[in-house]
C-alpha cells in the first residue's frame, strides 16, 4: 500500500491475505486516477450532466432558526450515494473489471450500484439480507429493472452486515474480474479514503454556496452517520474551519437500551469488515444486533475516520431517536414541502434542537436523500 | 522442541493431516468428543475455530458451525477449557487456533489464555501480513506460534514477510475463495517453492481438501501436510462417523502411524 490507511489509530486493512492484492490494485488505480485529468473530466461530466450536480442549497423559509439544507435528495438516484458509485464505477472500468458486486441494506446503495452498472455496462450483482429483500420489495424491483441481479443473503441475521460479509466472500474468489463497490466510507483501506474523496464534492459545493449566499461559513454542520459517507463528504472541506461538525447517530428506541445503531456513542474499539473502528459488540467481540427506523443507519460499525474525529474531538457525535427523527421528517414536509429520507431526518432533528437554543446560529444540514423509499413506512408510523 | 517440529519429525517425511473443528459446535460435550474422534481417526494435528458472529473468510459449512456454537451460548472461555481438556488427554498433538481479529482484541490476555490452555499456534483469518506485526509480537511474548496464510496471488515481498513472521507452519491456499472452496485437486507447487525460497516454515494446504485424491495432490505438490475443515464439520453435522472419515483421508498421506 502507498498510503498508510490509518486515521489516528483507526482504519487499516483487516482482510484475508487473499484480498490484499485486490485492495492494493484498487489503491493504485485510485491514486493514478487522481493524477489523471481525463478521469476527473469524465467524472465531473457525469456528476453534472447525468446526476445533476451541483445540488441546490436551500434556506428553510418556515422552520425555526437559520437552517440551510444541502439537497443531495435532488441528486439522480435520490441520495448522495450516486456521487461515489460513479467514481468507483469509472475506477472499475479503468482496472478492466467486468463485474460489480455490492451490498445493500434498504436498497439505496444497491439501486445506486445498479444505476452505474447499467450506465457503464457492468454485470451487476447485489447482496441483500433476506430479511431486507422481504421488507424492500420495491427497491429490489428497481435494481432488477436496471439489470442487476439481487441475491438474498440467508446467513447470520439476514441484514446489512451479513450482506457485506457475503460480498467480501464473493470478492475473495472473484477479484480478478470483479470490483466490490462498497457503499460507504467504511471497510478496509482504501475504501474510507476513496469514498470520502468521491463524496467531498458535497461539502465543497455547500461551503462555497454558504459563502456566496450567506456571506460567511455556517456555525455548525450537521449530518447523519450510519457508515458515515455523507457526513464525511460534507465535513471534509470544513475540517480546517472554525465550524462545529456534528454527526448524528441513530439512537433508535433510546440509547439506554440495545435497540439503536449508535456505534460511536455506545460502541467499543474493534475490527469489523476490514477496519479498526468503533463497533457495537458484546464483551467477547461478537457483533451486536442493531436497530433504527432508518435502514441506512442500522449498522454495527462506522467509518474509521469518524472514530478518529470523535477521539480527536474535532467532531461531535450525538444521537437522535426514531421518534425525534419522525417528528423532524413530518415537520420538514409540513413546513418546507420536502419529504426527506429517515436518515436525513436524524440530522434535521438535531439541527432543530440547536435552533431552539441558538436561533441565530447558521446551521448547514446534509439532506442526504429523499424520502420516497420511506413513505409507506411513515404512513404506518404516523397514522 | 515445540509440538509442530516434533510432529514433523515423528512423521518422518509423511504428510501431516490436520483436522479442523469449530469449538462448541454443536455444544461443548459433543465438541470434546469430536476432538477425540479426529485424533482417533489419525489426525496428526488439530485446528480449532473459536466462533465469531461475522466470519468473512468462511464458507457456508463453517459459518453454520460458528452459528450453532454461538446459539448454544459458547463463550471464549469455554473454548479455552475445551483446549485444556484436549491437552490433558493428548499431550503431544499440536493444537492451532483459527479465529478473527475482533475476538482476539476483545479479550485482554487472549494469547496468554490460549497458551495456558495448551494451544500451540494462532491464525487470525482477517489479519494479513500487512497488519500482523503487533499481533505476532503479542503471540511471541505468550509463546504462541504465529501462523499466516499465503495464497497463490500473494506477491513476493509479502511471501517474504509471511516467512519472517510465521513459525509453526505456513497455511497455504491454492485457489481464491473461502473455506470449503473446491480446489478441484489443483495445488500450486510454485507457491511451495516460492515459500521455501523465502525460508518459510513447512507448507500445509487448506481450503477445499475433502477427498483422498486432494490429500495426495497437495502432498505431491510439495506440501508437508493438509488441513481438512468443511468436509469434517459437514460429516459431523450429518451424524457421520468422523473418525472413519478422517481415517480415509489420513490413509492418503502415505503414513498411517499414529502420533500419540
Amino acid at each position: 500500500m502507498r498510503l498508510n490507511g490509518r486515521f489516528g489509530r483507526f482504519g487499516g486493512s483487516y482482510v484475508p491475505e487473499i484480498l490484499v492484492p485486490a485492495l492494493e490494485q484498487l489503491e493504485a488505480a485510485f491514486l493514478n486516477a487522481e493524477d489523471d485529468p481525463t478521469f476527473a473530466a469524465e467524472l465531473n461530466d457525469l456528476l453534472a450532466n447525468y446526476a445533476g450536480r451541483p445540488t441546490p442549497l436551500t434556506r428553510c423559509r418556515n422552520l425555526p432558526g437559520n437552517i440551510w439544507l444541502k439537497r443531495e435528495d435532488l441528486l439522480h438516484g435520490g441520495a448522495h450515494k450516486t456521487n461515489q458509485v460513479l467514481g468507483q464505477g469509472l475506477l472499475a472500468r479503468r482496472m478492466g473489471k467486468t463485474r460489480l458486486i455490492a451490498e445493500t441494506g434498504a436498497g439505496q446503495h444497491g439501486v445506486a450500484t445498479a444505476i452505474v452498472g447499467s450506465l457503464l455496462g457492468f454485470e451487476t450483482l447485489i447482496y441483500m439480507g433476506a430479511e431486507d429483500v422481504e421488507r424492500q420489495k420495491l427497491n429490489v424491483f428497481r435494481m432488477q429493472l436496471m439489470g442487476a441481479e439481487v441475491v438474498p443473503v440467508e446467513g447470520g441475521g439476514r441484514t446489512l452486515k451479513d450482506a457485506i460479509n457475503e460480498a467480501l466472500r464473493d470478492w475473495s474468489a472473484s477479484f480478478e474480474t470483479t470490483h466490490y463497490l462498497l457503499g460507504t466510507a467504511a471497510g478496509p483501506h482504501p475504501f474510507p479514503t476513496m469514498v470520502r474523496e468521491f463524496q467531498r464534492v458535497i461539502g465543497r459545493e455547500a461551503r462555497a454556496q454558504m459563502v456566496e449566499r450567506f456571506g460567511r461559513l455556517p456555525d455548525a454542520v450537521v449530518a447523519c452517520v450510519g457508515g458515515g459517507s455523507n457526513a464525511i463528504g460534507l465535513f471534509a472541506d470544513f475540517l480546517d474551519d472554525p465550524v462545529r461538525l456534528i454527526g448524528v447517530e441513530a439512537a433508535g428506541k433510546g440509547l439506554d437500551g440495545e435497540a439503536h445503531g449508535a456505534t460511536l456513542l455506545r460502541g467499543t474499539r474493534g475490527m469489523l469488515h476490514g477496519a479498526e473502528t468503533y463497533v457495537l459488540q458484546d464483551d467477547e467481540g461478537q457483533i451486536a444486533d442493531t436497530w433504527s427506523v432508518s435502514a441506512g443507519l442500522d449498522y454495527p460499525a462506522v467509518g474509521p475516520e469518524h472514530a478518529h474525529l470523535k477521539d480527536s474531538g474535532r467532531a461531535e457525535y450525538v444521537g437522535c431517536t426514531d421518534a425525534d427523527a419522525l417528528a423532524a421528517f413530518k415537520a420538514l414536509a409540513e413546513s418546507e414541502g420536502i419529504i426527506c429520507a429517515f436518515e436525513s431526518a436524524h440530522a434535521l432533528a438535531y439541527a432543530l434542537k440547536i435552533a431552539d437554543n441558538e436561533p441565530e446560529s447558521a446551521i448547514l444540514v446534509g439532506l442526504s436523500g429523499r424520502g420516497d423509499k420511506d413513505v409507506s413506512q411513515a404512513q404506518a408510523l404516523l397514522a | 522442541m515445540s509440538r509442530y517440529p516434533a510432529m514433523f519429525e515423528r512423521l518422518n517425511g509423511a504428510g501431516a493431516f490436520g483436522a479442523f473443528l469449530m469449538l462448541g459446535d454443536p455444544d461443548l460435550e459433543s465438541s470434546a468428543r469430536l476432538l477425540d474422534a479426529v485424533v482417533e481417526g489419525g489426525a496428526d494435528m488439530i485446528e480449532v475455530g473459536i466462533p465469531f458472529s461475522d466470519p468473512v473468510a468462511d464458507g457456508p459449512v463453517i459459518q453454520a458451525a460458528a452459528q450453532r456454537a454461538l446459539a448454544a451460548g459458547v463463550r471464549v472461555g469455554d473454548c479455552f477449557d475445551l483446549i485444556a481438556g484436549f491437552r490433558e488427554r493428548y499431550p503431544n498433538v499440536p493444537v492451532g487456533i483459527l479465529t478473527y481479529a475482533n475476538i482476539v482484541v476483545a479479550r485482554a490476555g487472549f494469547m496468554r489464555d490460549a497458551a495456558e490452555a495448551g494451544a500451540d499456534s494462532l491464525l487470525i483469518a482477517d489479519v494479513p501480513a500487512l497488519e500482523a506485526a503487533p499481533f505476532v509480537r503479542d503471540m511471541e511474548q505468550a509463546a504462541i506460534e504465529p501462523v499466516l496464510i499465503a495464497a497463490a496471488n500473494t506477491p513476493e515481498p509479502t511471501l517474504q514477510r509471511i516467512a519472517d513472521l510465521s513459525s509453526a507452519y505456513t497455511y497455504c491456499v491454492s485457489r481464491a475463495g473461502i473455506t470449503g472452496t473446491h480446489a478441484g485437486g489443483e495445488f500450486d507447487a510454485a507457491l511451495i517453492d516460492r515459500l521455501a525460497a523465502a525460508g518459510a516454515p513447512p507448507c500445509i494446504f487448506g481450503f477445499g481438501i475433502s477427498a483422498p485424491e486432494h490429500v495426495r495432490a497437495a502432498l505431491a505438490a510439495g506440501a508437508k501436510g493438509v488441513i481438512c475443515g468443511s468436509a469434517i464439520v459437514d460429516c459431523a453435522q450429518r451424524g457421520g462417523d468422523v473418525a472413519q472419515f478422517v481415517r480415509s483421508l489420513k490413509a492418503a498421506t502415505g503414513n498411517e502411524s499414529a502420533t500419540q
